[in-house]
């Protein structure tokens, strides 16, 4: 049987890994690469890095990153942040990733969903969305807005619609972030977890909210989420990879045990 | 003094990541397009993502098919890995395409009910049904890393490993001088490392 995974997403501004809370007051939490290697032992199944720097050389600095993380593990990465182009895309790849995430250039330009796909094959292309809760209305009917920008500027394009289109334009994967229950650590959103991962026939990554192990289990079964995003409830050390995933296996959820 | 691979690229998909593992197990790789440099490698892997009637043409207009074939016929060890472990068959039914034909048998959509995700994506056990080398100090039921749409159908003698998604397919298959895992050894952490040694070190 397929197991959910269970994936941790370190954001990287200017070389080293920051934690914030609703896109607001980042704390350095460590070296990137470090923490890499330390969940990859640990047995987190995947991992994701966000490029969230300003400087003026932070692509470079990323693309070392992303380099030096490709010698120290052997399981999927993606990275995501600042892709607007497929070159942007090749020089990460190139650099040893395995996937990109694109998110506002995505909703900008969608044809980037589509060139990405031909030119790295679909399983590269990570779609990141920003969902945040509005209500239903004719516009949304879902009752779930896209913003973009850091969740900062609402789009009118309606979460469901949204991550329908980005599948048939190549999308590969789903990263589903809900921006009420970003940084919160009360549990992710399961209503729209559910209604985008029911919507599509591409794999969703449940993303905001994690605070305990039972709030993956919710996600991954009622939520109907293919994986979970961790992120503060690993980095500052409330739970270990493996003790969320023993949980997750103890309440009957299908997960990697052996690493 | 450590071995020289051979990582055949004909443009599908990212060789990063299999380049780096082998390094990483101690050995020296090069990557290539290069028809006499297949021909006369000493070890080969056969990597490869997307679709198989776009490679199939890429490895024709490169010549890479017969020197791939000539090379496998040599009897020197090939690990195909994810698409190569899909065209080293007769025929795909992706494209419907005519493939190497190293391998007898094809490559069919994987079998699923409605409702269930294609592609297949994440880790997933793999059941050892036959003892080979590259199963050496590998627990049955590991868990490996997957990323595809199609699976291969090889004759049954060929099956080295079986995985369940709503269905079983098999995922792992041998035959003389050639094995071939669907899932990628490069990213199934430590126990895909292992596999990839174990092949590295092989003496078919």
């Amino acid at each position: 049987m397929l197991s959910k995974r269970v994936i941790v997403c370190l954001d990287v501004r200017d070389g080293k890994t920051t934690k914030g809370v609703k896109f607001q007051g980042n704390v350095d939490v460590g070296d990137p690469v470090e923490m890499a290697a330390e969940y990859y032992e640990g047995g987190v199944d995947e991992l994701v890095f966000y490029d969230i720097g300003a400087s003026p050389r932070h692509k470079e600095i990323m693309i070392d990153v992303v380099s030096a993380v490709a010698k120290r593990i052997a399981i999927p990465f993606a990275v995501g942040g600042g892709l607007r182009t497929t070159d942007d895309m090749r020089r990460v790849l190139l650099a040893g990733a395995d996937k990109v995430s694109i998110d506002t250039a995505a909703v900008r330009n969608p044809a980037l969903i589509v060139d990405g796909a031909a030119r790295f094959g679909r399983q590269c292309i990570v779609l990141g969305m920003q969902a945040k809760r509005v209500g239903e209305s004719a516009r949304i009917p879902s009752g779930y807005e896209i913003y973009i920008e850091g969740a900062r500027t609402p789009t009118s394009l309606d979460a469901v619609r949204w991550a329908r289109e980005a599948e048939e334009l190549g999308a590969g994967e789903i990263c589903l972030n809900s921006i009420d229950a970003d940084g919160t650590q009360e549990g992710y959103d399961r209503d729209v977890t559910r209604m985008v991962s029911g919507a599509v026939n591409i794999p969703v990554i449940a993303s905001g909210g994690a605070g305990t192990p039972e709030h993956l289990r919710a996600v991954l079964t009622e939520g109907k989420a293919d994986a979970a995003l961790v992120a503060s409830v690993v980095h500052f050390g409330t739970y270990t990879i493996a003790e969320i995933k023993r949980y997750l296996s103890d309440h009957g959820v299908p997960v990697r045990m052996n690493w | 003094m450590p071995e020289q691979i051979t990582i055949v690229d004909y443009h599908a998909g990212n060789l990063t990541s299999v380049r780096l593992a082998v390094e990483r197990l101690g050995h020296g790789a090069v990557v290539t397009s290069a028809p006499d440099e297949v021909r006369t490698a000493s070890r080969l892997i056969f990597p490869g993502v997307g679709a198989a009637g776009a490679a199939m043409a890429t490895l024709k207009t490169l010549g890479l098919d017969a020197a791939l074939v000539e090379y496998a016929r040599a009897g020197r060890p090939l690990l195909g890995v994810c698409l190569g472990a899909q065209i080293i068959l007769d025929y795909s039914a992706e494209d419907r395409t005519n493939c190497l034909g190293l391998v007898s048998g094809r490559v069919q959509l994987l079998q699923a009910p409605e409702g269930v995700k294609i592609p297949h994506m994440g880790w997933n056990e793999v059941v050892q049904v036959r003892t080979h080398a590259i199963w050496q100090g590998v627990e049955d039921r590991s868990q490996f890393y997957f990323v595809h749409s199609y699976a291969p159908v090889p004759e049954d003698a060929a099956a080295l490993g079986l995985t369940d998604y709503h269905g079983r397919f098999v995922s792992v298959l041998g035959q003389d001088n050639i094995v071939a895992c669907q899932f990628h050894p490069e990213r199934s952490g430590r126990v895909g490392l292992r596999v990839l040694d174990n092949f590295l070190r092989w003496k078919p």
